[in-house]
């Protein structure tokens, strides 16, 4: 590597014309899913019914007030690691029972999130089309809250949400400059690499439930 | 010269040695629809089996008889009617890549559908066949509902669909020879299939194919017969 | 090879799992790319088959880019021209850090360079945890199919090789024996020191990686450990981010049918300031191992577009007779079929390209249309100019001439024996001859038009 960055400033130093960077072909924005339906009552409907067909859940509440019981009735006494989204301490899930949050350090959190019966965060975005949520890794969402427990419960604004991939790829075209991690996702975990026989859960979370507001 | 113009008959050198029924069926049908039929008696073959055995310049060889026949006495100003979709699409898909320019040339089916635009021939057979999709006429040439047209006007005719008609009857020429255990394989899987639909005959627009399975048909002794499209067509 | 392929096809088990399992996952994404629901699906195909071709065609500057915004997020490019420098440059790092323990998502790329077999060998554990290559670890056994490893395994070999490996109580029902796997696993996460995955997708304008997956052992191995590697060949490279809205939408649809993965990740290097989780150190190893030989080829370097979906494989009639066990190397089906041989060569793989029928449903179901049963004709065609003075060559020399000279091919088909005088030829496999030919039918049937007309 280092042969190559000396002869790149040889080259630039002999003014000699560096490679025109190529170009790739236009977007074909023509193949993009079409937003006709995108009024946001469509989009969360859309969402549940996708994520459900996938063994998700999802509830839509009208007001904030609802989250917290509703968080708490779905723990049922058990334990919960919440993110340090700003959307779920509005909603109050901070302050209920039997779930810590506020978790700045990566072995303390990944401890916790080891134990817990369930991970609660927020989610960037959601789309609809696929019945997807989307989060970017950031001091407000840790990367194991949704992955180490068994149970995943993302509590989010309708506002989030998007009708596809390529809407929200119109959104962020270039996510890495957001994050250092992005991920999309789509259900529970599943595998069904013995016999073809689907089970859920393998390694990621078995359960996910999505939490709508407003 | 009869009402609707001549065509000449490429019938292909497996026709020609193994089913020559199914020539002469077509021939009937071509001159039953008022077609002057014509039999250039010096053509031989398309070249295919050397193409696709990866000898291109043997199959070129070939391919060039086929033009020189086709082109003299103003043969290839007729349409060029062929009884097999494998050949049709060897010359009209791969001569270019013998760096040769062919004539154009009508798979029977496609012929009778596009050129004739004819889906009732007058043909009547009584019982239950099922179609089977040869790889090249399907995928080379799209054909896919064009046979099923046509037997679906066949008088007495009852089409039943395997459950797997896209799937490769096996032969795949000199494949079957140097992989028989998978070649034989997957003519079993086939055979399970057609034999499953309880049809009296399995069609198919390439004799090959139809050899391919009859050969399994007979050994494992079905009493499914094998027919080519235009052996159907001729039935009256 | 040819007495295993007889085995494999005299199995009836063993057929019977191929077949149903490829034929779910066969159904199962022509529904999903079916007109009601993705109506784009040719519009896309060629679309990706664009992007690749220009990607690939415009490989140097595009790894260049990509390396480059790589280092710019905080991670490190390592380029490797083959399995030993892949294997030297874990095993260096693994020794600076005191690292013992590897977790492993799938990757074809380290099968292919056997990096487990590598590091095995310096004491260094890496423990596959995808569920099916992790059960074929313990098995000692490669992977089966590109996306269904252990395809050909069943619940009662798994709860054998469970008790066996593992000295646990024999369990038969599949999710006990998965939930096992996820307990065992869920240590090795835990306590690893490195995360090993491979990528999908090498995103040139972020210096990001793709995985795609539905366990979720991709997303622990990059994301639990201190440190993780990508290993993926340099083929991978797309421009753009936003091209994954075309090959997002065919990747899973065209491997399992389903619209989206469970998990797709984009990573692009170690944890920022500020983020609570991730790895301290990002490491892209990019292989070569040969690629750059197809690239030279401009005819079949569109085997290097293949984004390992699995379709060929389960279109493939062959595949589906012979299973993935009866290819020579660690990529089977028609992809397998076109690659081996341009990597490693005829002497080991130059049958391959001829044990196949050119049904041509391969290149029907790929998402990025590779052509490959046109490409499956110029390894014929390259075989055999590799010896002309075959046996086979000199065969279809006489049958050019024969058909080339009508009078010579009329003369012969005379001269053929039929009927009862064929049946006679100690030649088997011979299709019988028709009593009389053709031409011979034809003649007669001029003759009595004739005839009938009046001479």
């Amino acid at each position: 590597m280092g042969r190559e960055s000396v002869l790149a400033r040889v080259r630039q130093a002999l003014g000699r014309r560096p490679e025109p960077a190529p170009v790739p072909p236009p977007l074909a924005t023509s193949l993009s899913t079409p937003k006709s339906d995108s009024a946001p009552q469509v989009l969360a409907e859309l969402f549940a019914k996708n994520l459900e067909s996938l063994a998700g859940k999802c509830v839509a509440v009208k007001e904030i007030s609802q989250v917290a019981p509703l968080v708490a009735s779905l723990l049922a006494g058990k334990t919960g690691v919440a993110s340090n989204a700003a959307f779920l301490g509005e909603c109050g899930i901070t302050g209920l029972p039997n779930v810590q949050s506020g978790f700045t350090d990566r072995e303390a959190l990944r401890a916790a999130c080891a134990t817990a019966d369930a991970g609660i965060t927020s989610a960037d975005y959601a789309l609809a089309d696929t019945g997807t949520l989307v989060m970017l890794s950031s001091q407000e969402e840790a990367r194991l809250i949704s992955l180490l427990p068994p149970s995943h419960i993302a509590v989010f604004p309708r506002a989030r949400l998007l009708s596809g991939l390529d809407e929200l790829l119109e959104k962020l075209p270039l996510p890495a400059d957001q994050s250092s991690a992005m991920v999309l996702i789509t259900g529970p975990s599943r595998t069904a690499d013995i016999e073809q026989i689907l089970v859920r859960g393998v390694h990621g979370p078995g359960e996910v439930q999505a939490i709508i507001v407003g | 010269m009869s009402g609707r113009g001549r065509v000449s008959l490429f019938v292909t050198c497996v026709v020609d040695q193994l089913f020559p029924s199914a020539g002469l069926a077509m021939a009937d049908v071509l001159e039953g629809l008022g077609y002057d039929v014509a039999f250039p008696p010096q053509q031989t073959c398309c070249g295919q089996p050397a193409f696709n055995s990866g000898y291109p310049n043997q199959a070129r060889e070939v391919a060039l008889q086929f033009l020189e026949v086709f082109r003299a006495a103003g043969h290839d100003a007729d349409h060029i009617v062929v009884p097999s979709g494998s050949c049709t699409a060897m010359i009209s898909h791969h001569f270019a890549d013998l760096n040769l320019n062919p004539p154009r040339v009508w798979e029977f089916s496609q012929f009778l559908l596009e050129v004739a635009r004819v889906e009732d021939v007058g043909a009547r057979f009584d019982g239950v066949v099922t179609f089977h999709d040869s790889c090249h006429a399907l995928r080379e040439l799209h054909i896919k509902q064009g046979p099923r047209r046509l037997l679906g006007k066949v008088r007495g005719l009852t089409l039943k669909e395997m459950s797997i008609p896209e799937e490769c009857c096996g032969f795949g020429g000199m494949f079957s020879v140097k992989f028989p255990e998978i070649s034989q394989g997957m003519t079993r899987t086939k055979i399970a299939s057609i034999v499953e639909t309880g049809a009296s005959a399995v069609v198919a627009l390439d004799a090959s194919c139809l050899m391919q399975l009859q050969g399994a048909l007979r050994r494992d002794g079905h009493s499914v017969r094998t027919m080519h499209l235009a052996e159907v067509l001729a039935s009256r | 090879m040819e007495t295993n392929i007889q085995q494999t096809v005299a199995d009836p088990k063993l057929q019977l799992a191929i077949y149903t399992a490829t034929g779910r996952l066969k159904d199962k994404r022509s529904e999903s790319v079916g007109p009601d629901a993705l109506p784009q699906y040719q519009e896309l195909r060629n679309r990706a088959n664009l992007l690749k071709r220009h990607a690939i065609e415009n490989l140097d500057l595009y790894l260049e880019q990509f390396a480059a915004n790589v280092e710019a997020h905080g991670g490190k490019v390592i380029f490797c021209d083959d399995g030993t420098q892949v294997a030297d440059f874990v095993l260096g790092l693994a020794k600076e850090r005191g690292a013992r323990l590897i977790v492993k998502s799938k990757s074809m790329t380290t099968e292919e360079i056997d990096l487990n077999e590598r590091l095995e060998h310096h004491q260094l554990e890496s423990v596959e945890t995808d569920l099916g290559e992790y059960i074929l670890q313990l098995a000692h056994e490669r992977p089966y199919h590109i996306v269904a490893p252990a395809l050909h395994k069943t619940r009662y070999d798994v709860a054998d090789i469970f008790t066996r490996r593992l000295g646990v109580e024999r369990e038969e029902a599949i999710e006990k024996q998965t939930m096992l796997a996820r307990r065992v696993l869920r240590e090795k996460f835990l306590s690893a020191d490195i995360g090993i995955t491979g990528a999908n997708f090498l995103v040139a304008d972020s210096g990001a990686v793709v995985v795609v997956e539905n366990e979720g052992n991709a997303r622990l191995s990059m994301s639990v450990p201190k440190i993780h590697i990508v290993i993926a060949g340099i083929e991978k490279v797309i421009p753009r981010a936003q091209d994954l809205a075309v090959f997002l939408k065919l990747l899973a649809r065209s491997a399992t049918g389903q619209p989206l993965s469970v998990y797709t990740s984009f990573v692009s290097g170690p944890r920022r300031p500020g983020e609570i989780d991730g790895p301290d150190e990002f490491y892209v190893v990019l292989l070569d191992n040969g690629r750059t030989k197809l690239l030279a080829d401009p005819e079949k370097r569109q085997s290097l577009f293949c984004i390992r979906c699995g379709a060929c494989l389960n279109a493939c009639p062959v595949y589906r007779k012979i299973g993935g066990h009866n290819y020579p190397w660690i990529y089977s089906g028609p992809i397998g079929a076109i690659i081996t041989p341009q990597f490693h060569g005829f002497s080991e793989a130059g049958w391959l390209p001829f044990a196949s029928s050119l049904c041509g449903a391969c290149g029907e179901v790929c998402p990025v249309k590779i052509e490959i049963p046109k490409v499956l004709l110029a390894l014929r065609r390259e075989v055999n100019a590799a010896k002309p003075k075959s046996w086979e060559y000199r065969a279809f020399q006489v049958w050019a001439w024969v058909m080339r000279h009508p009078r010579g091919y009329q003369f012969l088909s005379r001269l053929a024996p039929r009927g009862a005088m064929q049946s006679l030829l100690p030649v088997r496999n011979v299709p019988p001859l028709a009593p009389k030919s053709f031409r011979q039918l034809w003649a007669e049937r001029e003759k009595a038009k004739q005839a009938r007309h009046g001479a």
